[in-house]
Formats: structure tokens, C-alpha cells, sequence
């Protein structure tokens, strides 16, 4: 495997002012970093990943790495990153996005996206929080918790993301922690890999807003929080729903092969151009 | 063998998606929206057959961010809209304005605000064209005034987006979109085709945003060697965030500059009858046809009344204004919105001539006979 001093030199871009925006703490960097294992394990050519984020901490992940890298509107990555991709279908589409970007403001988009199931891998680094803002409660902010939205609690239920998504049509869905680092690997790689639209869930910590605001200690209290409630889909298949109470169920949930958008496209291409030439003159 | 020239029975819209084919468009995203959405269907049924691309998004804000995506990846991209989907729009248009994206947004005006009469004729989007998406930047806005110049536009639209790398928009209202009009179209060998410049250097001595004589930097696309950053924040030559102010004002700066730079080339203005005219009517889109008809009628009643007629609104082309300001006397806008180019008219004429507007808000046009009694009224 990838040395970290290797993956510094090969991935980060040099030419940037480091250090990065993140806090403390923040689990960002370690889904980043495991991001570019996988990429690295894949041994994919950097020319060929196209690498899209939206607003928001996930948001300025792109920035920091040596790919082709479009930080775009709040919650529009998918709709920018759905048109690069049928513009270079030739490339590796990812998209970065945080719980506020992918389900709140560009919620919209990520139903469609997965409906339509074109090749794009979607990671969303779901951390229960608007975190740049200062931390107000996002779709995810579990009920009661509170946020300086909500600092007597959360009145709104959350969105279970993977279940959304599963729902809205993706055809491949894995879900894991900033904690479980080698399955969190795994899974972007066969997301990665997986032809169709991919989404990879991942928890991990605010410990600067959500984190103190609730009452959840350090990063590393929340890190060992995330190593409690996680679930491996396998033990949890044999687990009652009482059981299953307050855990995070991870792993690959759905992966099915359904027709790819961008391969169905090119067969619409053939089927125009043969009706064309049928054409009378 | 001599060829005869061949005509045709085309529609506005339709003129506008023939222009966009001759004019190399290879990848449009939209949204239905009335009075445009002729537009989209005719791309999704031709598009393919070039090889081309169509994408239906989920919504304006999508279509879009689509177009801008493929723009990215190299394609010529377009996307068509009307006033609801416009206001939609806004948002990514500034990312195109700073990130410096070709394309091309065509609004086919309807009689707002809101939802407001979807069928029906306005130029009430103007303002909204120059200065609808927040903070400062430049825009090109061209406006066809018949089934002809929607074509012949938008193919300068495509043109304009490429070489300055700058977002434009083709403000067209319903009468010239639904209008249906015997035209005859240049081939497309004879049509001109404006690619953006792309960087030739070493991807390692590439910067993205470093201007070049022109004032447009060569623009690589992803998957071609060159991996860069593109982002909607302020940034560096590099193409890196920044809040340094000299790097932030070299930024904006830049953006106008461009713009400037190509101004007399951006502005599309044709004068009818100017040389000895003492009074001007100043239209532009479907007030073009009365203001035209309107003017035969006056110079057979002895008016020596002419025609400004703009193809651009953004940026204003005051010199044709300019120009003939010392010969008028008085000048009429007739506009189906409040007054929105008046408020330039008057603001170029600086006190020297009678500007009068005429102005129509009720989803039909102003005939030719309100603009003579008008300008009858003017001369008098």
C-alpha cells in the first residue's frame, strides 16, 4: 500500500498554499485520504479523474488534489459533474458533497442523478452539520440534537441518506465511518469501479460545531462513537430491529447492474444516425 | 451550374437551433418551459444524429450547471429558457461569468413577473439579462430581431461565448420565436466557427487563468493533460482561491476588461434611414417590425424620421447612439416593458435630444400606427 509521505507527493498539489481550511479534528481529511488510496490501488491515470464538490467543507476537498478539479455552486455538483461526464464519458467522475449540499439544496439534484444512473461516484461526507456556517442543523442533524439553528433541539427527523438514495434508484450504495478506514477504502474502490451511479455514505465527525454543541467530547470520542454504533451489513442482516436500535448499519447495501446512462445514450446516437441516413434526400 | 437560392418556412426557435447546429453546438441541457421549448425538442431529435448530445435535467438550475459541466469537457453548449427558468439561471450564470465558461442561454421572453402571461409577448428580462446573477460582471446579451438574425445570432452568440470566454445570452421575445418567416439560410460551409483558444504549452507551465494579449485565457478542457482547478470563488492565475486584494481585483478586473477589449466587435447595431433622419425611433426585437413599418408610413407624411435598430443591449452600444445625436431631435423607445433600455437611452443622451418612451406591459405588442401618432406627436 501507498506510503503517506508517497501519497502526499504523488496526489496533493504542490503549488498550493497549504495548510488546508479544515479544523482540527475534522474528519474530511481521513475520507480524502482514503479516497486517493483507492484511487491509487485503481492505479488510475490522474488525467482521467474529473473531481466535482459543491459548497461547504466537503466543498473545498478538490482544490488540495492534483486532478482535474471543478469546485462548484451550493449543491450543484451533480448537474455540473452529469454534463462533464457525457461531454468525457471517457473519464472517472467524482463528486464530493456534504449532508446540506447532497440533501438539502441539491437534493433535487441527487434524486435525479440516481434515477438516471449515469456513471458518476458520489461520496457524501456526512457529518450531521452545516460546518462552515458555524453550525446550524442540516437534514441529517439527528431529532433532539440541538445546533445554533435549533439550540433546544431538533424538531425535524433526519433523512437516512443510504436509504434515500437506495430509493431514489442508485444502483450501487456502501456506507461506513471516517473510523473503519480500510472498509471505507474498499468501498470507494468498487464504487469507483461499479458502472452506474454509485453513492458512498460516509459518517464522520464535527467535532468544532456539532460535536461540542451536543456534548460528544473530542475528535477521538467521536471516532470511538463511530467504531460503537457501526454495524457490518452482514452481522446486522441477523440482527432484530430492537437490536438494530441506534446503530449504523455499513458496508456495500445495494449493488445492481442496470443500463448505464451515458452507454444508452450512444445507442440513441447509432439509432438517430441510422434513421438520418434513411432519410430521403 | 448556377445554384438558386433555396428558401425556407422556419420559425424563430426553430432558426435558433438550425444556428446552433451551423454554429458547431454539440450539447444542449434544458428544462420545457413555454414559449421556448421548441427549441429542446429540436435539439433532442438532431443533436444525436451529429453525434451530439441532449439531456432533459430535473431543472433549470440543472440545466445549467449541465451545460457549464460540458463546456468544461470541451463541447459548444447551449441551453434554452424562458423568464421562470431564467430567474433559475441566475445562480450558475455567475459561475460562468467568473470561472470564465463558453456558453450560450436563450430566453425566450414571456410577460412576467412571476409566472405572468406564458404565452405572451415582453422585453421585460433586460435588466434582468445585465445584472440578474449578484456582484459585478460583465455580460453580452444579443437580440434577434426576425426569424433570420435568430439564426444568424445565435451562431454569433457561439462565437462571442468562444472567444471571450464569457457567458451569452440570446434575448428573443415570443413574437420573434413563434414568428414564422420565409428565410434562406447560408450554407454551413459558409458559416463562420469561433473555437475557443486551448492552451499548446507543457501542462506544467500552464496557467489557467493567466491572460494572455487578448485578454481570454487559452481554456483546457478536462481529460486533456492540463488537470486545473476551476472554481466559483475569486482566484488566482492559477486558478486557486485567493482574497489577496490585488489578485481579487485583477480578477474582476480582468473579466471587464475582456469584454471592453471587444466591445465595438460585441455591439450588433444597424441604423435604417439615419443619414438625414431629425428623429430616431431606437428598437430592438419584435418592435423592430412596427418601428420598421411605422417608418415608411412617416417619411411618405414628409418625417425625416430613422431607425437605430440594437442587435446588442449588453454592453450598451452608445456609440451608435452617440453618433447621431448632434443631427436628432427627438428620440422614441418603444419597448414592451417599462422602460428598461429608455433609462440607457437617457442616460447616453445626457440632456441633448427629447427622448420619449413608449411602453407596453399587457402581453401584446405596440402597433405600428401608436408608434406614428407618437413620433407625429414628437415632430410636431
Amino acid at each position: 500500500m501507498i506510503s503517506n509521505s508517497q501519497l502526499v507527493n504523488k496526489y496533493f498539489r504542490h503549488s498550493k498554499k497549504f495548510p488546508h481550511i479544515w479544523c482540527p479534528g475534522c474528519g474530511i481529511g481521513t475520507i480524502l485520504g482514503n479516497m486517493l488510496r483507492a484511487i491509487d490501488t485503481l492505479a488510475i491515470d490522474k488525467n482521467d479523474i474529473a473531481f466535482v464538490s459543491g459548497i461547504g467543507c466537503t466543498g473545498r476537498a478538490p482544490v488540495y488534489v492534483d486532478f482535474n478539479t471543478l469546485h462548484t455552486t451550493h449543491g450543484r455538483a451533480l448537474p455540473f459533474a452529469t454534463g462533464l461526464k457525457l461531454a468525457r464519458p471517457e473519464l472517472n467522475v467524482l463528486v464530493a458533497t456534504g449532508d446540506g449540499d447532497a440533501t438539502a439544496i441539491g437534493g433535487n439534484h441527487l434524486i435525479h442523478a440516481c434515477r438516471r444512473n449515469i456513471d458518476i461516484t458520489t461520496i457524501i461526507f456526512n457529518n450531521y452539520i452545516y460546518g462552515m456556517t458555524g453550525g446550524q442543523y442540516s437534514p441529517t442533524t439527528p431529532h433532539g440534537d440541538k445546533a445554533y439553528t435549533c439550540k433546544l433541539g431538533n424538531i425535524e427527523r433526519p433523512f437516512n441518506i443510504s436509504a434515500l438514495v437506495e430509493a431514489a434508484g442508485a444502483t450501487f450504495v456502501g456506507r461506513t465511518t471516517s473510523y473503519h478506514t480500510l472498509q471505507l477504502q474498499n468501498i470507494i474502490k468498487k464504487a469507483i469501479q461499479h458502472k452506474g451511479f454509485s453513492v458512498v455514505e460516509v459518517i464522520t465527525h464535527c467535532p468544532t460545531t456539532y460535536g461540542r454543541l451536543n456534548r460528544k467530547g473530542s475528535a477521538v470520542e467521536m471516532l470511538k462513537w463511530q467504531k460503537q454504533v457501526a454495524v457490518d451489513k452482514s452481522r446486522a442482516d441477523k440482527m432484530s430491529q430492537k437490536e438494530l436500535e441506534g446503530r449504523i448499519i455499513t458496508g456495500v447495501l445495494v449493488e445492481k447492474e442496470l443500463p448505464e446512462f451515458c452507454e444508452q445514450y450512444d445507442t440513441i446516437i447509432e439509432q438517430a444516425q441510422n434513421q438520418a441516413k434513411g432519410k430521403p434526400a | 451550374m448556377k445554384k438558386k437560392t433555396s428558401y425556407q418556412l422556419m420559425q424563430g426557435n426553430e432558426a435558433v437551433a438550425e444556428g446552433a447546429l451551423a454554429a458547431g453546438v454539440d450539447f444542449f441541457a434544458g428544462y420545457p418551459i413555454t414559449p421556448s421549448t421548441e427549441i429542446a425538442e429540436i435539439l433532442a431529435d438532431r443533436l444525436p444524429e451529429s453525434g451530439g448530445k441532449f439531456i432533459q435535467m430535473e431543472d433549470e438550475i440543472g440545466s445549467i450547471a449541465a451545460i457549464i459541466g460540458a463546456s468544461i469537457g470541451g463541447c459548444k453548449t447551449l441551453t434554452a429558457t424562458s423568464g421562470p427558468g431564467f430567474s433559475l439561471m441566475q445562480e450558475n450564470l455567475g459561475f460562468a461569468c467568473l470561472a470564465e465558461i463558453p456558453m450560450v442561454i436563450v430566453n425566450v421572453m414571456r410577460a412576467g413577473p412571476s409566472t405572468g402571461l406564458p404565452t405572451s409577448p415582453s422585453q421585460g428580462d433586460v435588466m434582468q439579462a445585465r445584472w440578474g446573477t449578484h456582484g459585478d460582471h460583465p455580460i453580452i446579451v444579443l437580440t434577434p430581431s426576425s426569424v433570420e438574425e435568430a439564426f444568424l445570432y445565435t451562431i454569433k452568440a457561439v462565437n462571442f461565448s468562444e472567444k471571450y470566454r464569457n457567458p451569452v445570452i440570446i434575448l428573443m421575445d415570443e413574437v420573434i420565436g413563434h414568428m414564422r418567416a420565409r428565410v434562406s439560410l447560408p450554407p454551413r460551409s459558409m458559416v463562420e466557427r469561433v473555437n475557443r483558444v486551448q492552451p499548446n504549452m507543457p501542462p506544467e507551465w500552464y496557467l489557467p487563468y493567466e491572460r494572455s494579449a487578448t485578454g481570454v485565457a487559452p481554456m483546457a478542457s478536462f481529460g486533456d493533460g492540463y488537470r486545473y482547478h476551476i472554481t466559483g470563488l475569486v482566484h488566482d492565475a492559477k486558478g486557486f482561491p485567493t482574497a489577496n486584494p490585488n489578485e481579487a481585483r485583477d480578477n474582476i478586473r480582468g473579466l471587464f476588461a475582456k469584454i471592453e477589449r471587444g466591445f465595438r466587435e460585441i455591439c450588433l447595431v444597424d441604423y435604417e434611414l439615419m443619414e438625414d433622419a431629425e428623429h430616431a425611433i431606437l428598437a430592438y426585437g419584435s418592435m423592430v417590425l412596427s418601428a420598421r413599418s411605422a417608418l415608411e408610413q412617416l417619411r411618405k407624411s414628409g418625417i425625416k424620421v430613422g431607425l437605430i435598430k440594437l442587435g446588442t443591449l449588453w454592453p450598451f452600444p452608445r456609440f451608435a447612439l452617440e453618433h447621431f445625436l448632434p443631427q436628432l431631435k427627438t428620440i422614441l423607445v418603444p419597448e414592451l416593458n417599462m422602460g428598461q433600455i429608455y433609462r440607457e437611452v437617457l442616460r447616453v443622451n445626457a440632456g441633448k435630444a427629447v427622448i420619449e418612451k413608449l411602453n407596453r406591459v399587457n402581453g401584446t405588442i405596440i402597433a405600428p400606427d401608436e408608434i406614428i401618432k407618437t413620433v407625429k406627436g414628437l415632430a410636431r
